[in-house]
């Protein structure tokens, strides 16, 4: 696959194409933009676009945990903790009276703090900052295929799935009268957006993923006259702030993360001025 | 628990078949929010549940939904008198729902998402479309299917939602304070729809309202709820009975209330206070 991939791109007229890495970068930018930019949809109508930012914070924390306990790969850790932390907080919001956004304040708070605390242990913390900025331009071939395999199985299920995800965030008593299991369907999705999100945090960057997330399917809110426009639309301005912002970043020099989000950014205040119109 | 009576034969519907509360509670957090609910449902037949803030009656819907986990049993009897052995279908219409201003959440989308497995995300199918289609205009809302959730009225939203809950038809079906919000000639509409519904499609309807005039105006039969069944009758009996003063701070002359519609409605509930009787203290 990545020898064709690469015959491929390096046939474009451009230097950074004839790169090895960029080759890796792009192919990577394409597959975790739309991943992201799909889950980001369900993700503002289930009104989870705090709740996805405290998982992702909390990444550090799997990350510090994965280094403790020796893990040469923490992504398994990574993984695990967001999981935890999003079921977690399904639970807090409800069985307890501590209002959600509160709940997951705290939750994020303490989790932030003690991945700080535990990975600065020694002054070493610089070491794990690539992980708040990600390097996207670091990636090997095995980790797009993880990334490959992670969007065939989001695929899997949007397709299976979709509807009864979609149906349970208008009214949850109507979806339980429709025989819908409300709590399975919210715990689902919940672990789903950990486990991407923890699978995309090294890449993307813990500081912008959040923005990878929603940005796409909020500008897409703006101009979308149904469900269908607003999926097709959220995927493809994700894809575009991705393949542009690795291409500027390349020019520009700068963390590649952050550049797409500033153009997921920059699509969603357009989209603000179509709407108005 | 006796079998319920043979149809009046004055009832539209068949009314042999009926939806049972055994023994009906729910308990949540240590605490007792309804106990002791003991009702039966004929089909063709409205009750309007009223009673006070937290008296436990958007609880009462939740949990026969399954949203809510209660004690004792919730059966449906068919007119034979035997239990069915498929889930009680269930239409449910919410009480005010909050869509989002930016959803792109169409009354197609809502539909296809409720009846078919194709993902609404690849745009609903011919086949759900023709549902949806057939569903809206049962209640007169075709124009709305291309619509957002977001830009039509309450009002609208709310037969909308009716719609949804008819498809498939149900046993019961529970309105939540389904009026709530909606300007009067929507409220109008609504009743209307509802009562149509009722006789073609024999449904029986609980309905939780606040407005205990207009619930009195639509119901067959009416239920004074407060954390348990206070008080049950016809309507009318219901809200001239002292009960009702003394849960709500004011009563109804004869005179005020509408008259009472329908003949009288066979019970088979034992060893509850009836309406009628008066004697009650709460």
């Amino acid at each position: 696959m990545m020898p064709l991939w690469s015959t491929l791109v390096s046939g474009l007229p451009f230097e950074w194409a004839q790169y090895a890495f960029m080759q890796n970068a792009l192919l990577a930018v394409l597959l975790v933009t739309p991943l992201l930019a799909l889950l980001g949809c369900l993700v503002i109508n289930h009104q989870m676009a705090f709740l996805s930012e405290a998982i992702g914070h909390s990444t550090l924390t799997g990350l510090a945990l994965g280094v403790l306990l020796g893990l040469r790969e923490p992504l398994a850790a990574v993984i695990g903790f967001a999981a935890l932390l999003g079921i977690l907080v399904v639970l807090l919001r409800r069985h307890s009276a501590v209002s959600s956004d509160t709940a997951i304040a705290l939750m994020m708070a303490c989790t932030v703090s003690l991945g700080v605390v535990l990975l600065s242990r020694g002054g070493g913390f610089a070491r794990y900052s690539r992980y708040l900025i990600g390097d996207i331009l670091t990636i090997s071939p095995a980790e797009i295929a993880s990334l490959a395999a992670l969007l065939a199985l989001v695929l899997a299920v949007w397709l299976r799935w979709f509807n009864p995800l979609f149906f349970v965030h208008l009214n949850r008593t109507l979806a339980a009268s429709r025989g819908l299991g409300v709590k399975r369907m919210e715990a689902s999705f919940t672990v789903i957006v950990a486990v991407v999100v923890a699978v995309a945090m090294p890449w993307v960057g813990l500081l912008v993923i959040n923005a990878m997330l929603i940005l796409p399917a909020a500008a897409a809110r703006n101009l979308a006259g149904n469900t269908r426009q607003y999926t097709l639309l959220a995927v493809t301005l994700g894809m575009a702030s991705g393949l542009l912002g690795l291409l500027t970043s390349y020019y520009g020099n700068t963390a590649t993360g952050a550049t797409i989000a500033l153009w997921a950014s920059g699509f969603f205040a357009l989209s603000m001025l179509l709407r108005r119109r | 628990m006796n079998a319920a009576p043979e149809s009046t034969g004055a009832l539209p519907a068949c009314g042999a078949c009926c939806t049972r509360l055994e023994d009906f509670g729910v308990h949540l957090g240590g605490r007792t929010i309804l106990e002791n609910i003991r009702l039966h449902m004929h089909c063709g037949e409205l009750t309007a549940v009223i009673g006070p803030n937290g008296a436990g009656k958007t609880t009462l819907l939740r949990a026969i939904t399954g949203d809510l986990p209660h004690t004792g049993a919730l059966r449906f009897l068919q007119h034979d008198n035997r239990e069915s052995s498929k889930p009680l279908r269930i239409g449910y219409v919410p009480q005010k729902v909050e869509i989002d201003a930016t959803s792109p959440t169409t009354v197609l989308d809502l539909f296809a998402a409720a009846l078919a497995r194709w993902p609404v995300w690849l745009g609903p199918r011919a086949a759900a479309r023709g549902r949806t289609r057939e569903a809206l205009a049962l209640v007169g809302a075709e124009p709305l299917m291309h619509r957002k959730l977001a830009e039509i009225s309450i009002g609208q939203l709310q037969r909308v939602f009716l719609a949804l809950a008819l498809v498939p038809v149900p046993e019961l079906l529970l309105l939540d304070e389904p009026v709530a919000g909606v300007d009067r000639a929507g409220t109008r509409l609504f009743y209307q729809t509802v009562s149509r519904m009722r006789t073609e499609f024999d449904l029986s309807i609980l309905l939780v309202s606040h407005d205990l005039t207009a619930a009195a105006a639509v119901a067959d039969r009416m239920i004074l709820l407060n954390r348990t069944i206070l008080c049950d009758g016809r309507p009318r009996e219901v809200l001239l009975n002292p009960l009702i003063r003394d849960t709500f701070g004011f009563g109804f002359t004869p005179e005020e209330l509408p008259p009472q519609r329908g003949p009288a409605i066979p019970f088979a509930h034992h060893g509850r206070r009836s309406a009628g009787a008066g004697e009650a203290t709460p």
